[in-house]
């Protein structure tokens, strides 16, 4: 097991470099610097400017001491239009807030979606399946985006049951849209897919086995039918949670939230380029881990994995 | 010895019938399709929003381009949907019409999902079945590749590409070119493991047929089915994606937009009450994903050899 999750690691680290390196690099291809403005500085200004950020030292040295920083001291830089705040400043405001709400949307999503999925399953081809399918692919196709001022106008507006933006430190009736704005489609996908498996595991040999042993249908389906059908449920949760990261911009941006996809979107149409890399390589970063976990969980629930 | 009438006819009715014709396995696929109904419903759809968005601009009296100064800042008041000013489905607050602009949306977006979708076909299927074929070392340092790639978190990297290379169809085809064909090529990966040692393929090699050539002949061909499948599904997960960019703005630019740029733009307006300008383009997106989202599902069940 150990040597499992060691191997694990040594393709994370390289991974997450290579991301970092790429990111990097992709910002320097872009035509124009950070200091490209429509007024032409002096250059005696840029070429400070420049010294100031480093951005006067050879290509590599850059990446060099950028990668140093981050491995080193967690440090992304400075902010090239927020003179007085670095990078780190702006994710530790917004990230918490994000964390917190993605968190809460992921389990929420994980466990109805579960439910969900499996009640489908063993009632298939029954009214609840199919309410179930069609809540699912309906939740599936409505994008996020149109969710959340559907959700605003509903309860704000007509309501008037949940206040329409902000987060007061977290305070649950701030949290409740967005977490449903956030889970829907997530929890349609988690449970189209518990669904299949489901369908899939309970016509299997050791389900019929499990059943003509005269186990009850309660137990055949937590104990021997649960397991291998979230198998495939599994592998979904790294990239769901990374796309609930993601998918906070939408969220943060109808709900005043403040969340660090905000950040992104705002560094993004600033060119803002330190922001954007950093929450990239962030996110990036999560990416990694949530599939290293993923990969770990699969080599205990399941044993026949064993590289 | 008597001869049993009513048997030697019924031999010559036999003779004289047509030899049965035997079922392919396309042909039982197709059967299976057509009995499905939410697939044959999604089918009809789909091709109903593909004329539409093809030749509908031509019942259009206002083009995507044009600003109607009547309404022009008062669409709340008078920019709903009417068949007496031209404007079938309304205009928003610039005095737009949304019928046209409606269509020329659905145009972009059904592009960018099937272009997204075909780059992944193609880059993804080639990708997928070298490594799976060839195997050893290359299919390690492939597949390597492709898992390192699927960590990046590309919706930032599309993002970035946009903001840095500058807004344009292109970039935006290259950047969800660029992340569709991942998933793709781990799929025709696994598949070709599977196929690698059939007795055709066994076959082809001991005749010394090459390499590459076996696997555009043998293995691509027997790949068809479960690339078709997940194409199909591939091209609203693009359609969702482009809307995603476009909501942040990044997306076409002016005067062409995309349902996903139209559905934002409906969205916020909505307090203002202009309800149609979300309401139209929504319910094309929405019958555009389900459509796919049917003929997907559709496929799967119709192809999978295991009748579900």
């Amino acid at each position: 097991m150990i040597n499992y999750i060691l191997k694990r690691l040594a393709v994370a680290v390289p991974t997450l470099l290579l991301l970092i390196i790429i990111s990097f690099l992709l910002m320097h291809a872009a035509p124009g610097g950070p200091f490209t403005q429509e007024r032409q500085l002096p250059a005696a200004v840029l070429a400070n400017l420049e010294a100031k950020y480093g951005l006067d030292q050879p290509l590599w040295r850059q990446l060099l001491s950028y990668v140093w920083g981050i491995v080193a001291h967690f440090d992304f830089g400075p902010s090239f239009i927020y003179k007085d705040r670095t990078v780190n400043e702006i994710i530790a405001q917004g990230f918490p807030v994000t964390l917190t709400y993605g968190t809460v949307s992921f389990v929420i999503a994980i466990l109805v979606g579960v439910s969900l999925g499996i009640a489908a399953a063993i009632r298939h081809n029954t009214w609840l399946d199919y309410l179930a399918v069609g809540v699912s692919i309906g939740a599936q196709v409505l994008p996020n985006f149109v969710m959340a001022p559907l959700l605003l106008l509903t309860f704000t507006w007509w309501l008037r049951w949940l206040p329409g933006g902000g987060w007061e430190h977290g305070r649950w009736e701030y949290m409740v849209m967005p977490v449903i704005a956030l889970s829907t489609s997530y929890m349609a996908s988690i449970a189209r897919l518990t669904r299949a498996s489901m369908l899939e595991v309970l016509t299997s040999n050791h389900i019929r086995t499990a059943r003509a042993k005269g186990l009850p249908e309660r137990k055949v389906i937590l104990r021997h039918a649960l397991k291998p059908a979230l198998l495939p449920v599994l592998s979904y949760l790294g990239p769901a949670f990374v796309a609930m990261v993601t998918g906070s911009v939408v969220v943060d941006f109808f709900f005043s939230t403040g969340g660090i996809g905000r950040s992104f979107v705002d560094s993004a149409l600033n060119r803002d380029y330190a922001v954007m890399l950093g929450i990239t390589i962030l996110v990036g970063a999560l990416t990694i881990f949530f599939n290293l976990v993923v990969d770990i969980l699969y080599g205990w629930i399941d044993p026949k994995i064993r590289y | 010895m008597v001869i049993d009438a009513t048997r030697m006819k019924n031999l010559g009715d036999r003779f004289a019938e047509g030899e049965v014709r035997g079922r392919s396995l396309w042909a039982d696929a197709r059967r299976r399709f057509f009995r499905n109904k939410a697939a044959v419903g999604g089918l009809v759809m789909l091709a109903l929003i593909t004329l539409l968005a093809l030749f509908g601009d031509s019942l259009a009296q206002w083009s995507n381009e044009e600003i109607d100064f009547d309404v022009m800042g008062q669409a709340a008041q008078v920019g709903q949907p009417s068949i007496g000013n031209g404007h079938y489905f309304g205009t928003d607050d610039l005095g737009r019409d949304l019928y046209s602009r409606t269509l020329q949306g659905t145009r972009i977006s059904l592009m960018v999902g099937i272009v997204g979708s075909l780059i992944a076909v193609i880059v993804g299927t080639l990708y997928g079945a070298v490594s799976g074929y060839v195997g050893g070392r290359t299919d390690q340092i492939l597949m390597r590749t492709v898992d390192i790639l699927l960590a990046v978190p590309f919706m930032f990297v599309v993002i970035l590409l946009l903001v840095m290379f500058g807004r344009s169809l292109f970039m935006l085809f290259f950047g969800i070119g660029l992340m569709s064909w991942l998933n793709m090529a781990r799929i025709v990966r696994g598949q070709t493991l599977s196929l690698k040692h059939k007795e055709y393929v066994e076959a082809a090699q001991a005749t010394g047929v090459p390499t590459f050539t076996i696997i555009l002949r043998h293995i691509v061909p027997n790949l068809v089915g479960i690339v078709a499948v997940y194409a199909t599904l591939l091209v609203p997960e693009m359609i969702l994606i482009e809307s995603f960019i476009s909501f942040l703005g990044l997306g076409v630019q002016e005067p062409l937009t995309s349902l996903g740029a139209l559905i934002s733009e409906g969205a916020r307006t909505i307090y203002y009450g202009t309800t149609w300008q979300l309401l139209w383009p929504l319910a094309f997106f929405v019958a555009t994903l389900f459509s796919f989202f049917f003929i997907g599902d559709g496929l799967r069940d119709a192809l999978d050899p295991k009748d579900r």
